[in-house]
């Protein structure tokens, strides 16, 4: 069995019109046993740029925990918040520096930057970026999420239609996977607020 | 105590703190995982005025195309630019850290950066980690003493050539080159011969695909032409899309407002006194 698939996650992110969403399973397992049912896999960096982490559960804890506090860094010495391209760069160094023993983690990295301009871009566990205009999947269910995403899409979607869309992209998904699900957290972000939900899945 | 608790950013270069951990994970038997490759297939040709170099853009992950538009010619210089093939954060890693030494150079020579220059940091770095930093390099600039193109192996060793192609695709594009190079090619037959080449590693190797990327550069000029041939566009998409009628269940909503920021004025002199 692969590390990646030690602990089970599904990931992905997608661009709207002015907004973007992204969305997680809530399973955290120990290869085939499942621990919990609510385990928090998206983490909020600033109001308009959140980090999705798949992978090994305590490398993604541990890099979030990393992360956090080289933007607190940045923030105390720049008086503002890391632009979204800028936090890729820094998460892709971070695990750049570590590219003979590295950390098991694929990020998912979603935010508004300049002018409110949607950001997404996935890497690979030693940081090669992949930034993409439509979007980004990532974990053990990232096969069926490729094929749901690329059927699924339709670019310039509203946050509502792109609520759905997503939500519809990743239940689909995970019910191919036996690694991840038991529920969906999403959260869409526009400009002017974040709404965070909680989906209902197959609890299987 | 404190020391430890500390943690300061690390000055640069290589940390092998997991790799005791990460061993100790193999050996109970679970897989290392597989990182993102550009199959790739990168190609360079020098003709009258200069040098054209060509990529694909597809990378993938294993069997799965990751990326299907990633861009695999990186900027080392404004008259130097480097395809990279192989492991995709190695390749971008090592142009990006070479490209910030030529320009601390440039600052402190005050001339154009040569290609040979960009060469030799380039093999030394390779070198120097034995192949594990596993980047094979397609590089071409001209600079004051003329166009050059040279390949660069994960190794360290390095060729100079007038026409090269590197990656999984290197063997169809070399096919189409060594049928039609001949020396002194115009532009538009450059770039029409760079774009075969990488067309026959599209269509033919599986480990490259979707769209052809060519640079040209000459004499105090380059022309980045991103995209400059579609060939594999995407025919299939419906045209209603998918509509989701039943909604989605959802057990919680939480919303919140995003903080207006707060405009601070200067000059209130209220809480002197």
């Amino acid at each position: 069995m692969s590390i990646f698939e030690y602990n089970g996650c599904a990931l992905v992110a997608m661009v709207g019109k002015n907004c973007f969403a992204i969305a997680s399973d809530r399973r955290l397992g120990v290869q085939l046993q499942t621990i919990a049912t609510d385990f928090q896999k998206i983490y909020k960096i600033h109001e308009k740029l959140f980090i999705g982490l798949s992978g090994l559960a305590t490398d993604a804890q541990t890099l979030y925990q990393r992360l956090v506090f080289r933007h607190k860094l940045y923030e105390l010495r720049e008086e503002r918040d890391m632009k979204p391209e800028t936090f890729a760069s820094l998460v892709s160094a971070l695990l750049y520096e570590k590219r003979f023993g590295p950390y098991f983690c694929q990020p998912v990295i979603a935010g508004l930057g300049d002018e409110d301009k949607p950001f997404i871009c996935t890497m690979d566990s030693i940081g090669a970026k992949e930034l993409a205009k439509d979007f980004v999947v990532a974990g053990t269910a990232s096969e069926s999420l490729y094929g749901a995403c690329e059927s699924m899409f339709k670019p310039d979607m509203e946050p509502e239609e792109l609520f759905e869309t997503i939500s519809q992209a990743l239940l689909s998904s995970v019910d191919r996977d036996c690694l991840s699900g038991w529920g969906g957290h999403v959260y869409v972000v526009t400009p002017t607020e974040v709404t965070e939900r909680i989906l209902k899945g197959r609890m299987d | 105590m404190i020391r430890e608790a500390m943690e300061m950013p690390p000055k640069g270069g290589f940390s092998f703190d997991l790799c005791k951990r990460n061993d100790m994970l193999v050996k109970k038997g679970l897989k290392e995982p597989s990182f993102l490759k550009t199959g790739t297939t990168i190609v360079g040709l020098i003709f009258k005025d200069g040098v054209i170099l060509g990529a694909d853009t597809r990378a993938t992950e294993g069997p799965i195309v990751a990326d299907k538009n990633c861009e695999k010619i990186h900027y080392m210089a404004p008259n130097i630019y480097c395809c990279g093939a192989g492991t995709a954060a190695d390749t971008e890693a090592v142009t990006d850290m070479v490209s910030s030494q030529l320009k601390l150079h440039r600052y402190h020579t005050g001339r154009e950066s040569r290609v040979v220059t960009a060469l030799s940091l380039l093999k030394s770095h390779l070198f120097s980690y034995q192949g594990y930093v596993s980047a094979a390099l397609v590089l071409g600039g001209v600079d004051v003493t003329g166009p050059h193109l040279h390949t660069i192996y994960p190794h360290g060793s390095t060729d100079t050539l007038p026409f090269a192609t590197m990656g999984s695709g290197s063997l169809a594009a070399m096919a189409v080159f060594e049928s039609k190079y001949r020396e002194g090619l115009t532009r538009d037959e450059g770039v029409k011969l760079v774009s075969e080449a990488i067309c026959s590693g599209i269509f033919n190797d599986l480990g490259s695909g979707s769209n052809v990327d060519i640079c040209v550069i000459t004499q105090g000029e380059k022309e980045y032409l991103r995209n400059h041939m579609l060939p594999n566009p995407r025919t299939y998409i419906s045209e209603k899309g998918y509509s989701f009628s039943k909604k989605t269940e959802v057990l919680r909503t939480k919303i919140t407002p995003l903080r207006e920021m707060v405009e601070v004025i200067e000059g209130g002199d209220a809480m002197e006194e």
